[in-house]
C-alpha cells in the first residue's frame, strides 16, 4: 500500500485516493485540428522514471492535487497543489 | 446505548440538521461568523459556537450542524457572498461510539491512527470504514461521532459489531 501525503490532510492510506492520470496536460483551444485534439485526449508519455500525476483525495477532503512519483520504484518525491508548477527536483532524481 | 463489547457502547443518533457550505474563504468566514465563531476552524478541526458546530472537512468545505437559531441566520449571512449551501440532513445517519475501546473498534475498520496524540479531541475527517465512506469526529477522548451515508448505515453498524465480537473474544480468559 502506498502512503500518500495529501497537501490538505496529511499522510493517508492509498485506499482513500483515486488516481487521476498524468498531470500538467493543457487543454487546447476549441478550434484545433482533430489530430491535435485526439493527442490531447489519448496520447500520454508513459514515463519510465519520475512522473507528475494527479491524485484525488476522494474519501477525504475531495480535492485534486499533483504528485511526483517514480514509476519504477513507486517512491513519491513531492506533493503539490493543483495550479502550481512542477517542483524542480534538481539532480535529486 | 447498546454495549457491543466490554467498555464500548454504540447508539444511533437522532435525526439532525446537516448543511454543507462550499465556497472561497469569504463564504466560509461568513458561515463561521453566523454561528458566532471568530473564524472557520482549521483543516480537520471542529469549532462550536452559539449557532452550532462547524466541521472543516476540506479546504473549501464546511459541514455545519446548526441549532435552530443558527439555521435561520445562515442563509442571511451567506447571501452577499458566492457560495453553495446544500442540506444533507437526510443523506447521512449518525452513530455515537463510546467507551475505552471505541478507538479500537474504529481501528479495526480504518487504517488511520486513533491514538489521542495523532487524532486529538475536536478532530474530524472523512475516511473509509471498511468499504464505506464515513466521517469520524472525536468529540471526547473515548467518544466518537461517526456519520455514513444512510444506505451504508446497516452495513457499517454490522461491521462495528463484528470487530466488537473479535475484541470480546480476545478478552476471554480461558
Amino acid at each position: 500500500m502506498l502512503l500518500i501525503d495529501c497537501p490538505y490532510c496529511g499522510p493517508r492510506a492509498e485506499i482513500e485516493f483515486a488516481y487521476g492520470g498524468e498531470a500538467h496536460i493543457a487543454r487546447p483551444a476549441a478550434d484545433v485540428s482533430e489530430v491535435e485534439w485526439s493527442a490531447f485526449l489519448y496520447l500520454r508519455d508513459n514515463t519510465k522514471g519520475v512522473l507528475a500525476e494527479r491524485w484525488r483525495h476522494s474519501h477525504g477532503c475531495g480535492r485534486f492535487f499533483n504528485a511526483l512519483r517514480d514509476t519504477r520504484t513507486d517512491q513519491f518525491h513531492a506533493f503539490y497543489e493543483i495550479g502550481t508548477p512542477r517542483p524542480d527536483m534538481g539532480g535529486a532524481v | 446505548m447498546v454495549e457491543i463489547a466490554e467498555g464500548c457502547a454504540l447508539a444511533g443518533l437522532p435525526p439532525m440538521v446537516r448543511l454543507v457550505v462550499q465556497g472561497r474563504p469569504a463564504a466560509l468566514d461568513a458561515a463561521a461568523a453566523s454561528l458566532g465563531l471568530d473564524a472557520p476552524p482549521p483543516m480537520l478541526r471542529v469549532a462550536s459556537g452559539v449557532g452550532g458546530s462547524a466541521l472543516r472537512l476540506g479546504p473549501f468545505e464546511l459541514l455545519i450542524l446548526p441549532t435552530l437559531e443558527g439555521r435561520a441566520g445562515l442563509d442571511a449571512a451567506l447571501a452577499p457572498v458566492p457560495h453553495s449551501l446544500v442540506e444533507v440532513s437526510d443523506r447521512n445517519v449518525g452513530f455515537l461510539l463510546e467507551g475505552a475501546r471505541a478507538a479500537d473498534i474504529l481501528a479495526g475498520l480504518c487504517p488511520l491512527d486513533f491514538a489521542l496524540s495523532s487524532f486529538p479531541v475536536g478532530m474530524v475527517t472523512r475516511t473509509l470504514l471498511d468499504k464505506a465512506g464515513a466521517m469520524i469526529w472525536r468529540t471526547d477522548a473515548h467518544s466518537f461521532h461517526v456519520e455514513v451515508w444512510r444506505s451504508f448505515g446497516p452495513y457499517v453498524e454490522a461491521q462495528m459489531r463484528e470487530v466488537a465480537k473479535g475484541i470480546s473474544f480476545s478478552l476471554l480468559t480461558v
